[in-house]
């Protein structure tokens, strides 16, 4: 695991997280928006709030599809549940708002987790790994050849 | 019956982001490390090669099944439950798929995290 490594894994949850408060925030000055009015929801992705939110939601999937390319699955997904933690924090620290003793105990829960993995191995050795580096050089002696 | 119907979206929201994510973890290690190829043959390259693999279209048709049972299942339970219970709830199936499909080392390290990460994200929804 190198540095830029862990800037990706840091992407999925900064990304996701600031992609869904903005999708929310700008959907609340749409109004709700039911299957009757689908020029509504179409139009909707020219509020600026709803379109940063998309465009941060594709580089969240980018970062996952690309942590998900070097490491497991189960190491990757619990940095996906870091976002609810950065989501209180910052209601907390910049908002002032209340966290209830349940919620720090959740947050407390979900950073171990994350911890438990964290400081583990980031990919299985063996067959999976094995099968993407032959992929990878066959398709490069295939380019060199052609 | 409402609650069924609730529970009954809650199991597929599972069933299908399971699916998708086990599915796009496994075109990924199939495509090989994104940045190494980045570096090698450009962005161009990347995404080429991840949209010519084929699992990585039926995963996204798996996370797209998610998401619209979620909105089923918004219309038929509260907030509070769907979300929270189908949230949890994956992180624990997606450690059982990963082991027994992508054939993932799940030790103990992972099952407990998967099983903190569950218990947290339901404590933070209450």
């Amino acid at each position: 695991m190198t540095f830029r490594k862990y800037l990706v894994l840091a992407g999925i949850t900064v990304f996701s997280t600031a992609g869904d408060s903005l999708l929310a925030r700008g959907m609340k000055d749409l109004g709700s928006v039911s299957l009757h009015n689908f020029s509504g929801l179409l139009l909707s992705i020219l509020n600026p709030f709803v379109a940063t939110g998309i465009l941060l939601l594709l580089a969240f999937f980018s970062c996952y599809m690309s942590a998900l390319s070097w490491a497991d699955l189960t190491y990757v997904l619990p940095a996906t549940s870091l976002g609810y933690v950065l989501v209180a924090l910052i209601a907390h620290f910049s908002f002032h708002e209340e966290i209830s003793p349940t919620r720090w105990l959740g947050i407390a829960l979900i950073a171990a987790g994350v911890g438990f993995v964290a400081v583990g191995p980031s990919v299985t050795p063996g067959r999976q790994h094995q099968d993407s580096r032959d992929v990878g050089r066959d398709t490069v002696s295939q380019e060199v050849n052609s | 019956m409402n609650e069924i119907y609730a529970w009954a979206a809650i199991g597929l929201i599972i069933l299908a982001s399971t699916t998708g994510d086990v599915l796009l973890s496994y075109s990924m290690k199939r495509v090989g490390d994104v940045g190494e190829l980045w570096k090698r043959r450009g962005v161009l390259a990347v995404v080429g090669r991840v949209l010519a693999t084929p699992t990585f279209a039926l995963g996204l048709m798996a996370m797209g099944i998610a998401f619209y049972s979620l909105l089923f299942g918004l219309s038929w339970g509260n907030l509070s439950l769907v979300v929270p219970a189908s949230a949890s709830l994956t992180f624990v199936a997606n450690a059982v798929a990963a082991r027994l499909f992508l054939h993932e080392r799940v030790g103990r390290r992972r099952w407990i995290a998967a099983l903190l990460v569950a218990g947290g994200v339901v404590l933070m929804a209450v």
